[in-house]
């Protein structure tokens, strides 16, 4: 019986791996339509991220430091002082926040062929990781539980609609080559 | 004393193993409940870069994985490649793929499926924005980026 057993586990551990599907979740855009022209966006509502073949981060032609990268998006997605070099907001009706300023900035990020897996994910998370915390304290503010504890829909919804992840990764060009 | 030693001392017995069964059984359940069973095996050599925000995805059986990293067989050279199911394959037949993909698919699950990204951290972004351009033609816009968990500092 035990033989039997310890054959039966043996060929589980062997077959088997641990569950690791976990990752950051994106929605690719649709394919620009060919007749589109292109959009003109206000140059206050665009934070223009590079990261260039040796994984350097550019913002708003500064070299920057991974770890500002966090701070920097999120005030400039939540624009506190109102600033006027910073993104507009709008004034939108959500149902279970009522009417809200909602940013309008997107953040356009840019990478080269040559930029590393590694780094374009490290700025993707800090980017994911300053809307996380946006949200999170709009939701403690509103609903007084953070954002993942949301159990309610039309609230988690609410927040979602207020800070939506506004990032827009650019047609890809081939410069700098692989 | 003569009465305290006995020739060759006592043996000690031995250990009861009939409840052995029972503990490799609870084993056996706890791996079968922890791990899934692996698809496809690797072609390529994978090493997820961490993160931090980490979604996990949802349904196993609406997920349909794309690998990308340097071969493991090192007669290919190192330059990163794409595996499909159980091949490689280059990023002209990944609108195939999706297509099949779908098809397997009953009809009510197919706009919910989910394409997973593994890529090994050391890939240059180049391929990995093909397989993306690729994926926008076939409309399966959903992507995970798969990462391993890093915790917060």
């Amino acid at each position: 019986m035990a033989d039997i057993s310890f054959l039966l586990l043996t060929f589980f551990l062997l077959t088997s791996s641990i569950n690791t599907d976990q990752g950051i979740t994106r929605k690719l855009p649709p394919l620009a339509p060919a007749t589109q022209k292109s959009v003109n966006i206000k140059d206050r509502n665009v934070l223009k991220v590079l990261v260039n073949k040796s994984d350097y981060l550019l913002v708003q032609g500064k070299p920057i430091n991974i770890k500002e990268l966090k701070e920097i998006v999120k005030t400039f997605l939540s624009n506190p002082g109102n600033r006027v070099d910073f993104p507009e907001k709008e004034i939108k009706e959500i149902q279970g926040l009522g009417r809200i300023a909602v940013s309008k900035g997107v953040i356009s990020l840019k990478n080269d062929r040559g930029t590393s897996y590694g780094a374009y994910i490290q700025v993707q998370n800090e980017l994911t990781a300053a809307v996380n915390e946006l949200r999170n304290e709009l939701s403690k503010q509103k609903f007084g539980v953070p954002f993942t504890d949301l159990k309610d829909e039309i609230a988690a919804e609410a927040i979602t609609k207020a800070i939506p992840v506004a990032i827009s990764e650019a047609e890809p060009e081939n410069i700098g080559g692989k | 004393m003569a009465r305290f030693k006995k020739a060759g001392g006592r043996a000690v017995p031995g250990i009861n193993t009939g409840s052995m069964s029972d503990i490799i059984f609870m084993f056996l359940f706890f791996f079968m409940v922890i791990t899934t069973i692996r698809t496809s095996t690797l072609l390529v050599k994978i090493m997820p870069p961490k993160a931090t925000e980490v979604q996990k995805l949802e349904k196993k059986s609406l997920v349909s994985f794309i690998y990308i990293g340097k071969p493991l067989n090192t007669e290919l050279g190192t330059e990163s490649r794409i595996q499909l199911n159980d091949s490689y394959a280059t990023v002209a037949s990944i609108q195939a793929f999706v297509a099949a993909e779908r098809q397997s698919r009953n009809e009510f699950d197919r706009k919910l499926l989910t394409t997973s990204l593994k890529v090994d951290a050391d890939t240059r972004m180049g391929i990995v924005t093909d397989v993306k351009q690729e994926l926008r033609k076939a409309s399966a816009f959903k992507i995970n980026y798969s990462t391993s968990k890093q915790n917060k500092d």
